[in-house]
């Protein structure tokens, strides 16, 4: 066990520092420079700009410069937002995006779960017919299209909520939907499909033939290790809520990572744009590593010594 | 040739066959060995659990009108897609624009259509390349095994532990946004899920005795690869790149949605939407096309992907 964790540890650094290297040279392969604007900068300026940046020194200088100081954990200066580091910016928008992330979360791992359970306890029925469809809708409809929409009936037309903004709790409601719609219905499949194969174990005939109430027979039995599945779930899920973090932070206008993301592209501030793309590879990889140990801790029959096949 | 006769000189069954009933029978009469019913190949066997399938067919059906739309919706309208008209911006659908105009002027419908034939080329471009690739690395690994395998499957690791989106974004940062940049960015880790299924099916298949009865009368391992395993395993690797469509199609609407999708005056659904998104609460109406297209078609995607992979493989059906 410890080898394994070691090893994807192992594995994860080396993976970063791909991603890092592959960054800091796709992003010196751009032509230009963020101080080239319509606006002559005089030479003299431009130099000092160019100095303080360190874009003056050979490409190799900069290079070891960059991953030394990634080593330090410092990620340079925003090149468009002046004296703010680009730690700073990461700090000041993750506390959003986390917040929001985590009731998305939420959300998406109760209605996804109890949608998956009706639908395998009405197995071929309407309900389960229809809970199939809501997925597969969930899947198919694209989180921007989700969002807009909840935007423009619930937010303008009806106006139950604040179209955009983030100051008290209600303004919570339709960023979390949005956000959670495309995991939930995932998770809705998986719970279900997972269900179906349960609730035909033996086991669950055994408690049956005792006598067992049908809700500790569905509790206690079935839905314990029904759930093993949701559990791998949680690594594409990270990736899911992140990507679409950063539509849905656009559309309803939340100052998290996701918002500084799309400036960072748009303003095509590099420092900025490589710490992001960094930080939300760490946040991806350690989700799927401990979405590996905590499969191992629920499930004794995973051994993850045992490689990967197919 | 001595016949066989009873006491009674007379050659009698219980069952009234008579002695004509054991004639020799000549080859043109042996209808013994004709299959009388139709035989079933596993590709119709497919094919019928297929149509038996409404919602599959459904999708298939609204698929392929998606896909005759998108050809010929632009010459149906009688706009050109680009042709501006500032006299008449942000109509709301009428008899003469028949989903509205945007913004300076162009015909929604034309778009809508001209979009929704760029979102399935940027789809299935994407799952060509993500075939081609992942199928040659795949093959490659599950047929030769051991070294060659564990180097390639660390580097399909690594890459795949890297965030596809945030790759993606970054290439089209540097690259120019275009159609083409698009699809090679999608690919760039696209292929990589479609190499691990192609890896598990061969090393499945490889041990088979026909694999080693073609290899015992000489043949190269190309061929063996190419003739013999991969058309084995066509079953998951379509399933696959059904699968692959709608995810291409959804990352290039959200590279769009970042402002690095298709350029104007050419039109994705993605832009589309994204441009409309700007003035959805007065314009509602210029998102409602692309957003139903949009859905509709991965919807019809997901439908009929499920189905399929249901058809081709019964035992995976829950």
């Amino acid at each position: 066990m410890t080898r394994y964790l070691l090893k994807k540890l192992f594995y994860m650094v080396l993976s970063l520092f791909v991603l890092a290297s592959a960054t800091f040279f796709l992003m010196k392969a751009i032509p230009g420079n963020p101080f080239m604007s319509e606006k002559e900068i005089p030479k003299a300026i431009r130099a000092m700009l160019e100095a303080k940046y360190g874009l003056d020194k050979p490409l190799w200088s900069q290079y070891l410069t960059y991953l030394n100081n990634l080593i330090h954990l410092d990620l340079g200066m925003s090149m468009k937002q002046q004296y703010t580091t680009v730690s700073s910016i990461i700090g000041t928008g993750f506390l959003y995006s986390l917040q929001l992330g985590i009731f998305a979360i939420i959300l998406s791992v109760t209605a996804g779960i109890v949608l998956g359970i009706i639908a395998a306890l009405n197995h071929r029925k309407f309900l389960d017919t229809f809970t199939i469809f809501l997925a597969v809708l969930g899947v198919s409809v694209p989180n921007f299209v989700v969002a807009s929409a909840l935007q423009y009936f619930l937010g303008v037309k009806l106006r139950w909520f604040d179209v955009a903004g983030l100051n008290d709790i209600t303004d919570y409601v339709m960023p979390t939907i949005a956000l959670a719609v495309l995991p939930a219905a995932f998770i809705a499949r998986l719970t279900r499909s997972s269900m179906l194969e349960v609730l035909t174990a033996d086991y669950i005939k055994t408690a049956r033939a005792k006598g067992m109430s049908g809700r500790i027979i569905l509790f206690r039995h079935a839905l314990r290790n029904a759930i093993l599945p949701v559990v791998t779930y949680i690594g594409p899920m990270t990736a899911n809520i992140i990507t679409g973090s950063v539509i849905v932070e656009q559309i309803f206008g939340i100052g998290g990572l996701g918002k500084f993301f799309v400036n960072s592209i748009t303003n095509r501030d590099y420092t900025l744009i490589m710490g992001l793309t960094l930080f939300y590879a760490v946040i991806l990889m350690l989700a799927r590593f401990f979405t590996d140990i905590a499969y191992a801790f629920i499930d004794p029959r995973i051994k993850l010594n045992s490689r990967k096949e197919g | 040739m001595a016949t066989i006769e009873t006491k009674h000189g007379q050659a009698v069954d219980p069952q009234g066959l008579t002695k004509a009933d054991f004639q020799k029978l000549d080859h043109s009469e042996k209808k013994g060995e004709v299959v009388v019913r139709e035989s079933i190949s596993a590709w119709k066997d497919a094919w019928l659990r297929l149509r038996s399938n409404k919602y599959a067919m459904a999708s298939l059906i609204i698929l392929l009108l998606i896909v005759i739309m998108a050809l010929i919706g632009q010459s149906i309208s009688g706009h050109d897609y680009r042709s501006q008209d500032y006299m008449a911006t942000n109509e709301k659908p009428s008899s003469n624009h028949w989903f509205g105009t945007d913004d300076l002027g162009r015909d929604v419908f034309a778009r809508t259509w001209m979009g929704t034939g760029i979102s399935l080329q940027v789809g299935l471009y994407a799952a060509l390349v993500d075939l081609i690739i992942g199928v040659i690395v795949g093959g490659i690994m599950g047929y030769f095994g051991g070294k060659v395998d564990e180097i390639l499957n660390r580097i399909c690791d690594i890459l795949y532990s890297i965030p596809n989106m945030l790759i993606v974004i970054l290439l089209i940062v540097v690259l120019e946004p275009s159609m083409f940049t698009i699809v090679i960015a999608l690919s760039i880790t696209g292929w990589i899920s479609m190499a691990w299924i192609v890896r598990g099916q061969i090393m499945q298949l490889k041990n088979q005795e026909y694999v080693l009865a073609s290899r015992s009368l000489g043949a190269s391992s190309g061929r063996i690869l190419f003739r013999h395993l991969i058309p084995n395993a066509i079953g998951p690797i379509i399933v696959t790149l059904t699968m692959t469509v709608p995810n291409a199609i959804f990352a290039e609407a959200f590279l769009s949605f970042l402002g690095l999708g298709v350029q104007s005056p050419a039109a994705s659904l993605g832009t589309m939407i994204n441009d409309a998104l700007k003035a959805m609460t007065v314009y509602p109406w210029r998102m409602l096309f692309p957003a139903i297209l949009i859905s509709l078609t991965m919807l019809c995607f997901n439908i009929f992907g499920d189905g399929l992979r249901d058809a081709l493989d019964p035992k995976m059906k829950k």
